[in-house]
């Protein structure tokens, strides 16, 4: 049920006059959506959904309780406060506990498309028949997924804060392998508006990849120049982004912390050509305007020309320092470059090209090593050219290292990151040095 | 809407079902509670006038709750509930579901038709018709074992301890920061489907957790340590039960040892697995290749296919001779264990692998005839009311030795070896051949001794040679059970817990990587 702002505030304003506590914040959001998913070129599964949350959190003094339920019955609602109170009345003191903020001013968020919230199963299925259609002329395996979805939220608290946002949302993906399944591509795209896709152009590229992956030859790992998709960068730029939290560099436990306390903030930790920032209001990649307790997000730069510029401060951490809260982003954009993929390849002697990363997981987080392995298209490059498809690596890499090693860039797109869906403007890159430590046999 | 209501829907849909057709029992709603049996009847109807050959709904409540500590300090105590209702149809060999949180009968025969016209719609492009096992009806409850309902215990009581396993850690010297949390996730659901099963179920899953971290700031390293306890399937006496406080020391003194640990010689080497680490070994390497969704290619989008094709079935040799691993949806505490899954389908317990011989798959109704099965394994699961059913890993468990064989009997038989505790860092590849797996401790065996602690330490493997290379398990009196709440699969991303026993078990000559990078 998507909630509009009316309606919204009204449920809030119900939730804040039913509590006694100090000091109550809630929220309430509202989500309709539908999906389709194909495998074997036919439906496998499809479904609508449709559900609200409300969330409530009181606080007695410090002792502070929170509860969250999806009915909007006034018995529900009540429930849900009760149990909040109930929870504070009690825990101990919380002495990191930050008192309500104040009404706070925030940007327009441009997330919400009419057609989009209007996406029916017809339209799931045409675009599930396309796919199968593209795959079947090309004669490969589609196994693929649809999802659109509207949502609304809203927070407000006893100071007389309100926030009110809503957006919608459609992704597509699609995995094509040849019927001798030595090949196997993938493509994925997000976007606010249904009408940025284009399935049959998607998924042609999926078919191609895939076709052109299969009869894979083996490389030995080691080191080499990578060129990375933008979905590749995208997931490792993610992990390194959530890195950034000053409360665990200023408690040494973070590549950004200092030896012997404090944090790397205004060091020089990339080369030039580094930027990344985060901008609710971005028109490609809009993001919530609001995070912690309703703390508005504004453009914030977090990596300028390779220095490290800020960290995100939870309000305590923010109070105990004299710093200004910084809450996680909903988005981030990192400044490319004017390389085309041609051109990334054409300057490369001898490398290797990545089409997507998989089951991406924390090595040692004192280096932020990560592993994971290549999927989906992985190619080799001799004398500036793309001279056949190779099988699929381990890897074992830090993103700090990747975004030290980075030659060459192209321009920002957005493209979902394989392994979450946070928005991103992102772009393809190259990097020497990229580590795979063993082969994978896997398609 | 009233009983003459539900009569005037199914008389307006041509088909004027009684709900007694479909529930020969009494009612299990009590005074006050909503019918269940009228309220999930009301979709059968719907559904069964509208076309569907086969139809269920699950009518469900999830109650979760989490509490999260730090030092001296509770950072959160929250409680989640969440209603709702899925109904999922089969109509003309397609399936459609929907669901909403509105659970009334108006909603139910709305959702329903949505199901219905969501099937329709995707007829077309359905080439073989879903042919679904055949299920007995029917009519019973069913839940998890406990002695003391976590919901029950005062959230005081909860913070109490979980501030007292920080302030032990914290008294360990060197020991510089302790999170600990416990999170309970109870599932009640009716399911009821037009085979005529009429099933309740509540299911528990908890899971308390505690990390120390020993920070050095003369060499700006840090070093941190999990405990061991697995999440389970039981009531709150788990708390009351287990040695938390030895383990939280442990962890403590073991994450400050990490720092003088020894860095690991990479290369070959031989290495033994206790449970609290072979568990995640066992889940990506056994459980996941076994599911037959990936092997068919349902799941080629996202979580991946598998090498463990059909022509390997009852062919391939698996692991030694000493590797059994039996699936399971009724292991006592087991995260996956239940009474029926969401197919209706009783659970049961059966081998994947037989004297190191790969033997079965998992399946659920709609994929039995695919191996000339009249019966399903039971597999069927949906992590929401909002969620649709599909197939999802049961229990897998590696067997105990058949000779009588300890930890130190096996520690005191190798002469080079790592021993490996805890889980940490896990990958694997898209089709289950290549993984890397970490621990939270690593401990040197030399010539029939534990002779220090070692660090930096990853393994990587390829799962048959891996299991081919596994020379000796411990036997029963041994057993630990671990698992996961959160093992992720389909689109969109649904969450199973699930539980993987076993023995301490060795294994020869694996490719054993040292961890440590300079950035």
């Amino acid at each position: 049920m998507i909630l509009n702002e009316k309606r919204s505030k009204e449920i809030l304003d119900k939730i804040l006059s039913l509590s006694k506590a100090d000091a109550v914040s809630a929220g309430v959001s509202g989500q309709e959506g539908g999906n389709i998913r194909f495998a074997r070129n036919e439906v496998t599964t499809s479904g609508t959904k449709n559900n609200v949350s409300v969330s409530v959190t009181t606080a007695f003094g410090k002792r502070v309780g929170s509860s969250s339920t999806n009915q909007l019955d006034d018995e529900s609602l009540k429930k849900a406060v009760r149990k909040a109170e109930e929870i504070a009345t009690i825990s101990p003191e919380n002495p990191e506990y930050m008192p309500p903020l104040p009404p706070q001013q925030y940007q327009i968020v441009p997330g919400w498309d009419d057609a989009t919230a209007q996406v029916s199963a017809q339209y799931r299925a045409a675009a599930a028949e396309t796919s199968i259609k593209v795959c079947e002329e090309q004669k490969v395996i589609g196994a693929g997924y649809v999802e659109h979805s509207a949502g609304s939220s809203a927070f407000a608290n006893s100071m007389g804060l309100f926030a009110y946002n809503h957006g919608t949302e459609v992704e597509y993906s699609m995995t094509a392998r040849t019927e001798d399944g030595t090949g196997s591509g993938w493509v994925a795209r997000d976007y606010n508006a249904v009408k940025n896709l284009s399935v049959d152009e998607v998924a042609a590229i999926a078919a191609q990849r895939g076709k052109t992956s299969a009869n894979a030859r083996s490389v030995e790992p080691g080191k080499y120049t990578v060129i990375l998709d933008p979905s590749c960068v995208a997931d490792l730029v993610r992990s390194l982004i959530f890195s950034l939290s000053a409360r665990s560099a200023d408690e040494g436990r973070s590549w950004v912390a200092e030896k012997g306390g404090g944090n790397k903030v205004g060091q020089k930790v990339f080369p030039e050509s580094i930027t990344i920032y985060t901008d609710p209001t971005n028109l490609e990649v809009p993001g919530s305007p609001w995070g912690e307790d309703g703390l508005p997000r504004k453009r914030t730069t977090l990596i300028d020309k390779g220095t490290l510029k800020n960290l995100f401060y939870s309000r305590y951490w923010a109070s105990k320092h004299g710093k200004d809260p910084l809450s996680f982003p909903s988005n981030f954009i990192m400044e490319g470059g004017q390389a085309t993929m041609e051109e990334m390849i054409a300057s490369t002697e001898r490398g290797i090209l990545l089409s997507s990363l998989w089951y991406i997981r924390s090595l040692d987080p004192q280096t932020l090593l990560l592993t994971g392995l290549t999927r989906d298209g992985t190619f080799f490059i001799e004398k500036g050219r793309i001279a056949y498809p190779i099988k699929n690596f381990r890897w074992n890499e830090s993103p700090v290292a990747v975004l030290k090693n980075v030659e060459m860039m192209g321009t920002s797109v957005r493209i979902p990151a394989r392994e979450s869906s946070f928005p991103a403007l992102i772009p393809a890159l190259k990097a020497r040095e990229f580590t795979f430590s063993s082969l994978s046999d896997a398609v | 809407m009233e009983r003459r209501d539900f009569l005037k829907l199914s008389a307006l849909s041509g088909t004027a079902l009684l709900l007694s057709d479909y529930f020969p029992q009494k009612t299990l709603a009590a005074p006050g509670e909503p019918d269940m049996k009228e309220l999930t009847g009301v979709a059968l109807n719907a559904a069964r006038s509208k076309g569907a050959q086969y139809a269920d709904i699950r009518i469900a409540r999830y109650r979760n709750q989490s509490i999260n500590t730090r030092e001296d300090r509770v950072l959160n105590v929250s409680d989640s509930e969440s209603y709702g209702f899925g109904v999922r149809v089969l109509v003309d060999g397609t399936w459609g579901f929907a669901s909403s949180n509105a659970v009334d009968k108006e909603e139910i025969a709305k959702i329903t038709a949505t199901a219905v016209a969501v099937a329709r719609a995707n007829k077309k492009l359905q080439k073989q018709p879903v042919q679904l096992a055949p299920v007995p009806a029917y009519t019973d409850e069913w839940e998890t074992p406990m002695k003391k309902n976590p919901f029950d215990v005062p959230a005081k009581d909860k913070v109490e301890f979980l501030l007292a396993l920080n302030r032990e850690a914290l008294k360990v010297k060197g020991a510089t920061f302790c999170n600990s949390s416990m999170f309970f996730a109870a599932e009640h659901k009716f399911f009821a489907s037009t085979d005529g099963s009429f099933i309740e179920q509540e299911i528990l899953r908890e899971f308390p957790v505690a990390s120390v971290t020993a920070v050095d700031k003369t060499t700006g390293k840090f070093e941190s340590r999990r405990t061991y306890g697995a999440p389970l399937s039981k009531g709150y006496e788990y708390i009351d039960e287990y040695p938390w406080m030895d383990e939280i020391r442990q962890a403590a003194e073991e994450a400050v040892a990490k720092h003088s640990a020894k860095s690991v010689e990479p290369g070959k080497r031989d290495l033994i697995l206790h449970p609290t680490h072979l568990w995640l070994t066992i889940h990506e390497s056994v459980g996941h290749p076994t599911e037959l969704d990936r092997v068919l290619g349902y799941e080629a989008n996202f979580a991946g296919t598998s090498f463990l094709t059909l022509d390997k079935w009852k062919k391939l040799k698996y692991g030694s001779d000493i590797v059994n691993f039996v699936a399971d949806k009724t292991h006592p505490e087991g995260l996956a264990t239940c009474g029926y899954d969401d197919d209706g389908v009783k659970t049961k317990e059966w081998y994947l692998v037989k004297d190191g011989l790969f033997v079965d798959y998992q399946t659920i109704r709609d994929q039995a005839h695919i191996l000339g099965k009249r019966e399903s394994d039971g597999c069927c699961y949906a992590d929401h009311w909002s969620s649709i059913p599909f197939q999802r890993m049961p229990n897998v468990s590696l067997q105990p030795g058949k000779k009588k064989l300890s930890l130190n009997d096996l520690i005191a038989d190798t002469d080079d070896a790592i021993l490996i505790k805890g889980d940490s860092s896990f990958s694997i590849d898209h089709q289950r051949y290549n993984f890397q797996f970490s621990g939270q401790t690593f401990w040197e065996v030399k010539k029939g001794k534990i002779t220090g602690m070692l660090r930096d330490v990853a393994y990587q493997a390829t799962t048959v040679d891996f299991w081919n290379s596994c020379d000796a398990i411990c036997s029963k009196e041994e057993f630990w059970l671990g698992g996961a709440m959160n093992d992720g699969k389909g689109q969109p991303g649904q969450s199973n817990g699930v539980s993987h026993g076993s023995c301490p078990a060795r294994f020869r000559q694996v490719n054993v990587l040292n961890t440590a990078r300079k950035i």
